[in-house]
């Protein structure tokens, strides 16, 4: 049978894209993260559940060492991309977050216009030879995050001008400018409407025709809704990780089913 | 088991069992009645069950109408969801044994009108009480959420089917002896006929208990002892 929904809910199951072995992560004296092993897909949406606090954001931020901004942050054990090392001393981190894009919480678009917001990334990398090869990256990366009808007569105006949702996706738009090949949303719909929210969900579910996408979200039914692969964690640990219908449907692990279905204890 | 930090949650999710175990009492008693009806060629008490299924379709509207209500405003997921998909499809299976029972008890008065073949009565009696007994004991399986012994319901099917297909051959050798018993012969199978089924529909509820326990619905083929269509002549 050909029924397009399982060919939606399908991922390439040989493809890891990332993988974590024994990571810990501490903040001085405090281990936020301990020992967290996981393989995560190619070309499929990821979603990091768990309570505040249980070290997913922290988790998030180790894919593309933003936590080396953070002076106390110690990371041990190891993170590849393609089988490549992460924290190997030869990699230059401005290169690994060209490849590794990240959305935050709050729309944070750059006080500039919607154009400049766009062509930041292009821009340092030196990505593109002229302008019209810029002007492509731009109307590539604001039609494929489904905003550039919304703003393509006003490319000038300043991207804080915009409502929360189209600011949203143009902090996407920005992020997918560069090409990356992985896509880090740190609960990138906390901030929007249910409308903003679904146009987003939506957006998210086109771009792991390309990306890998792994986002991090306190909304269980987004988890469901977007992702193919679930992980819950909880004070640090990696409890449970495996197909989100799995997860939502029959979780092995009593923490897992008490947190996703609001129980105590 | 744990408790929903929204305590209205629980009372949603109990109020929706409470109400598949009153429905369930209901119709356990309609199908000991029914028998009972039979047995002592009671009309009466055959329309008092036919009447009492309204109380039971009544309930399976009632009880799809909260399940559909949990759906919407609580997106239940896990054990939450697996209990509110089982409770919604016993709910149906339930309401259809309560039919049955009915169908039972509306062939009472034709049966009375006839001349007496006692020999079925006590059997369809022993037949409806091991399948009453087998839809008490599901009832408590999920409630207790007990998965062993909603398997052993399961496995009992066996014994409703081999009393079924030893009340065929029987009615059948009836209808040989005499030709002015085949039309409450005939109402006597359908009798037979429609405990059977509820037999088979309480396996299916039963599988729903394991499913809402386990996860997962049981694999090994379902045991059957009905091998009537086998059957071409009685010797």
């Amino acid at each position: 049978m050909n029924d397009m929904r399982y060919i939606e809910r399908a991922t390439d199951m040989n493809e890891t894209k990332i993988t974590a072995r024994d990571v810990h992560v501490f903040y001085g004296d405090s281990e936020a993260i301990k020992g967290v092993d996981v393989d995560i897909q190619a070309r499929a949406v990821t979603a990091f559940i768990g309570p505040s606090g249980c070290g997913k954001s922290t988790f998030l931020r180790t894919i593309n060492r933003m936590n080396d901004t953070i002076p106390s942050c110690r990371v041990t054990g190891g993170i590849t991309l393609d089988g490549e090392d992460i924290y190997d001393k030869r990699v230059d981190v401005v290169q690994l977050r060209q490849k590794i894009g990240m959305v935050f919480q709050k729309p944070n678009p750059f006080p500039k216009s919607i154009y400049d917001n766009i062509a930041y990334g292009p821009r340092i990398h030196g990505l593109t030879k002229n302008k019209a090869e810029m002007d492509e990256i731009i109307e590539k990366s604001l039609r494929r995050a489904a905003i550039w009808d919304e703003v393509k007569d006003r490319l000038q105006a300043p991207g804080t001008g915009l409502s929360g949702g189209q600011q949203q996706r143009l902090c996407i738009a920005r992020a997918i400018a560069t090409s990356p090949e992985v896509l880090l949303m740190d609960e990138p719909c906390s901030a929007l409407d249910p409308i903003a929210t679904a146009q987003v969900e939506e957006l998210i579910d086109e771009l792991r025709q390309e990306y890998t996408v792994v986002i991090v979200t306190h909304s269980m039914q987004q988890a469901a809704r977007v992702s193919q692969k679930t992980a819950f964690f909880h004070l640090g640990h990696l409890v449970e990780y495996g197909d989100t219908s799995d997860i939502f449907t029959n979780p092995k692990d009593q923490r897992t089913e008490s947190y996703i279905s609001g129980k105590i204890g | 088991m744990a408790q929903h930090i929204s305590s209205a949650f629980d009372r949603d999710l109990e109020a929706v069992q409470a109400q598949i175990i009153k429905m369930g009492g209901l119709v356990e008693a309609a199908i000991l009645d029914s028998a009972k009806a039979l047995e002592e060629r009671d009309t009466e008490l055959a329309e008092k069950v036919r009447k009492a299924d309204k109380a039971v379709d009544a309930l399976e509207t009632t009880i799809n109408e909260e399940c559909a209500r949990i759906i919407a405003l609580r997106a239940p997921v896990s054990t939450d969801l697996r209990t509110v998909l089982a409770v919604m499809k016993i709910n149906g299976n339930l309401e259809r044994v309560g039919d049955y029972a009915k169908n039972c008890a509306k062939r009472v008065p034709v049966i009375a009108q006839g001349q007496r073949i006692s020999g079925p009565d006590a059997a369809l009696r022993r037949m409806a009480r091991e399948v009453q007994d087998m839809l008490k004991d599901m009832l408590d399986a999920l409630i207790q959420r007990d998965a062993a012994l909603a398997a052993d319901v399961r496995l009992r099917d066996q014994d409703v089917d081999q009393m079924y297909n030893a009340l065929f051959r029987e009615v059948l050798t009836f209808m040989l002896e005499d030709p002015r018993n085949i039309t409450a012969c005939m109402h006597l199978h359908f009798i037979a006929k429609n405990i059977e089924r509820m037999g088979d529909l309480v396996t299916n509820m039963a599988e729903q208990v394991i499913y809402l326990v386990t996860g997962e619905l049981p694999e090994d083929p379902r045991p059957k002892g009905d091998n009537t269509s086998l059957i071409a002549e009685v010797k």
